[in-house]
């Protein structure tokens, strides 16, 4: 770890290895063809999985989503940089992140269905529940690194938040918390430019939301938000260091949410169509497609193959949320406690007895 | 039997003392907590004994000790935290209400966070503004989570130990007015556990329901009435959450009289549900109805006011006079 402010300080432009067209910028290295190709499978496979999940909205089978169209190479570089044992904490917006990671899709959405508030087991792929309440995971994230730094286990916990998630103290708490402790944690800011409404100038002032970092001792780098390339590079080196011991580390991702905050929410009233367009042609899909086109090692056959493996998934999704679930009124009462308090139990009792009432009717 | 004379904050360090010896992966952190052992020394000893790993000062930051302690709870640990004072804990809210409390529901049962918020709590020792809070309507009316409040040194070090080894997360409020109240304690003795109330004086005329700072002043009432020929019985609910309907009930029953003692603001409050429970399940073994003596709904007052704030010895025995005695 280092008080070096100089050494703190992120890079003045956010690093970038291909360039909208899909050529590399020739600043680093991009990695190598194989973990590009894996990248732009779960690319394709999230754009599939946004398009889908939004269209169930429609169709009344979601009650909301929050998509992540525009920023899935964040997501996608954020689960393929960590190891089996180390552990994400993700966002509602980051079902890509959840699901790129392992967890069935389809699980994940099960808090946005409204079958319960979370889906999946937590531990068996090492995700954290999804957290609604801005930047608050972000010290779950600190705590599980920390018990296992105790242990002496070389887990590293990847911790996502957006751009509005860095005006909230638990984001500062968090940072300071891990730097003084010495926690293996990468802080992933996603910054897409809108907290539903306000913009990022409303958020902050700063530089940069990495130069956060500079406050709390934790080294910050930027990183064009839509090169996957880039994203594995710059993560997947902060991932390095906070194994390796340098303490916690804070990414910025420049990036942009390319629909409204969720289906309920009307972008028309606070952004401009042209600022949309703009960053169309910055797409992380088909910058990542360009590029794998140039190098030779992605041609039509493949593209079809990696569309049509999507397409499983999303049918995948679409057969799960259209089984209904029957609910059970029982639940309602078994997981407040490890075991039913007396009260619980009569009211439990009293939702039983209505029921009965109603069969009987 | 091995009876020592401890006060209640060594009661409370040798539960957690005892508690980390048992069990590596017990954890106790907070401000102040480490070398200095804590403003009320509960921690006293604890990072000389287990390690700077084992019992630490964290930066200021409320939110963050309890945001910290449910990652560390999810992996693996049982943190204990000090809340510095009742007042102090509100910046943490959050992270109790929403994650603390509804972890284990939110994911039916697959993540527990086994832990403890020790809060010091309530006014009686001339605390200045923000030092003096009875926090416990906020934390009883969130479910998920049990709220514990012993009164003596016994209930101190058993229900501490309780909390620590329950599976389920504990805000623990310690009155910080009883903190260095000496009495005999057998820390062997067994204590009842959680969600259980206790019968802590026998009486025949009236109920006095307490809990907390104010259980040795409706013992204290209790004394009193008894040399004016009046019987009171004294319940020590020491579980808020879950509450112990059946003894604070069958205690109403057996006399047909009740007053509810607590120190907190009295508008929407631990108080007036017990009044409410109380009520709904004896309505017919009652003779007049429950009368409560609560603090009144003010902020705290200053340490030259709080003695008209806290429930007192008079107060109680002029609510027990209105309790249409068939003799008055």
């Amino acid at each position: 770890m280092t008080r070096d402010p100089e050494a703190l300080l992120p890079s003045a432009e956010p690093v970038m290895l291909i360039d909208p067209s899909g050529v590399p910028t020739g600043l680093a290295e991009v990695p190598d063809d194989d973990t590009m190709l894996a990248a732009y499978g779960a690319l394709v496979a999230a754009r599939r999985l946004n398009d889908q999940a939004y269209a169930l909205v429609r169709q009344g089978r979601l009650a909301v989503y929050p998509s992540s169209h525009g920023q899935e190479a964040c997501q996608v570089a954020a689960a393929q940089v960590l190891g089996a044992d180390d552990w994400l904490f993700p966002t509602y917006r980051d079902t890509v992140a959840a699901v790129t990671r392992g967890v069935d899709p389809v699980e994940v959405l099960v808090l946005l269905k409204g079958d319960w508030h979370s889906g999946y087991d937590p531990y068996r792929t090492k995700v954290g529940p999804q957290a609604t309440p801005l930047a608050t995971q972000l010290l779950h994230a600190v705590g599980v690194g920390y018990a296992a730094k105790l242990r002496g286990e070389p887990t590293v916990v990847m911790a996502l938040c957006g751009d509005g998630a860095t005006s909230e103290g638990d984001f500062h708490e968090a940072l300071n918390f891990a730097a003084v402790f010495g926690v293996p944690v990468v802080f992933f800011v996603q910054n897409n430019e809108y907290a539903i409404s306000v913009p990022l100038a409303r958020q902050s002032v700063a530089p940069s939301l990495a130069h956060k970092g500079v406050g709390y001792g934790v080294p910050g780098e930027r990183v064009d938000g839509n090169d996957v390339a880039a994203l594995l590079a710059v993560l997947g080196g902060a991932v390095a260091k906070a194994r390796a011991g340098e303490g916690p580390q804070l990414v910025e991702a420049h990036t942009y949410r390319m629909q409204a905050h969720t289906n309920a929410d009307d972008a028309t009233r606070y952004r401009q169509d042209d600022e949309v367009a703009a960053w169309v042609e910055r797409d992380p899909l088909m910058r990542a497609e360009a590029y794998l086109r140039g190098r030779g090692v992605l041609g039509d056959d493949q593209v079809t193959a990696y569309a049509a493996e999507a397409d499983r998934v999303a049918a995948h999704v679409r057969e799960g949320l259209n089984r209904d679930v029957e609910p059970n009124p029982d639940d309602l009462f078994d997981f407040v406690y490890a075991r039913r308090t007396p009260q619980l139990e009569e009211q439990a009792a009293l939702v039983a007895d209505e029921l009965s009432r109603e069969d009987a009717s | 039997m091995t009876h020592e004379k401890l006060t209640m904050a060594q009661a409370l360090n040798r539960a957690l003392r005892d508690a980390m010896a048992e069990d590596p992966t017990v954890l106790m952190f907070g401000e102040d907590v480490g070398p200095l052992g804590g403003v009320f020394r509960i921690t006293d000893g604890l990072t000389a004994e287990f390690g700077e790993e084992r019992c630490f000062d964290t930066p200021l930051a409320e939110s963050g000790i309890v945001g910290l302690a449910v990652g560390m709870a999810m992996n693996g640990m049982r943190p204990v935290v000090e809340m510095q004072f009742d007042a102090f804990a509100y910046p943490a809210f959050e992270q109790v209400v929403s994650h603390v409390a509804k972890l284990r529901n939110r994911t039916r049962g697959a993540v527990t966070v086994p832990m403890v918020i020790r809060v010091p709590y309530a006014g009686g020792i001339g605390g200045v503004e923000h030092h003096c809070d009875s926090s416990e309507s906020y934390y009883a009316h969130t479910p998920g989570l049990h709220v514990l409040a012993p009164a003596n040194a016994a209930d101190a070090y058993g229900l501490l130990r309780e909390a620590i080894a329950s599976p389920d997360p504990v805000v623990f409020l310690e009155p910080k007015k009883l903190y260095w109240s000496k009495e005999e304690v057998d820390l062997a003795a067994p204590v009842p556990g959680i969600g259980r109330a206790a019968v802590v004086r026998e009486g025949t005329d009236a109920t006095l329901i307490a809990y907390g700072p104010s259980v040795p002043t409706a013992l204290e009432a209790a004394e009193v009435a008894a040399q004016d020929g009046r019987s009171l019985q004294v319940v020590d609910v020491r579980s808020i959450v879950p509450f112990d309907d059946a003894t604070v009930c069958d205690a109403v029953r057996s006399t047909g009289r009740a007053v509810v003692v607590a120190e907190a603001v009295g508008f929407a409050s631990v108080s007036s549900e017990i009044v409410a429970r109380v009520t709904e399940r004896c309505f017919h073994s009652l003779a007049a109805p429950i009368r409560r003596v609560t603090g009144f709904d003010i902020p705290f007052p200053p340490p030259k006011l709080e003695h008209f704030q806290l429930p007192g010895v008079d107060r109680i025995l002029d609510a027990v006079d209105d309790l249409q005695w068939e003799d008055s």
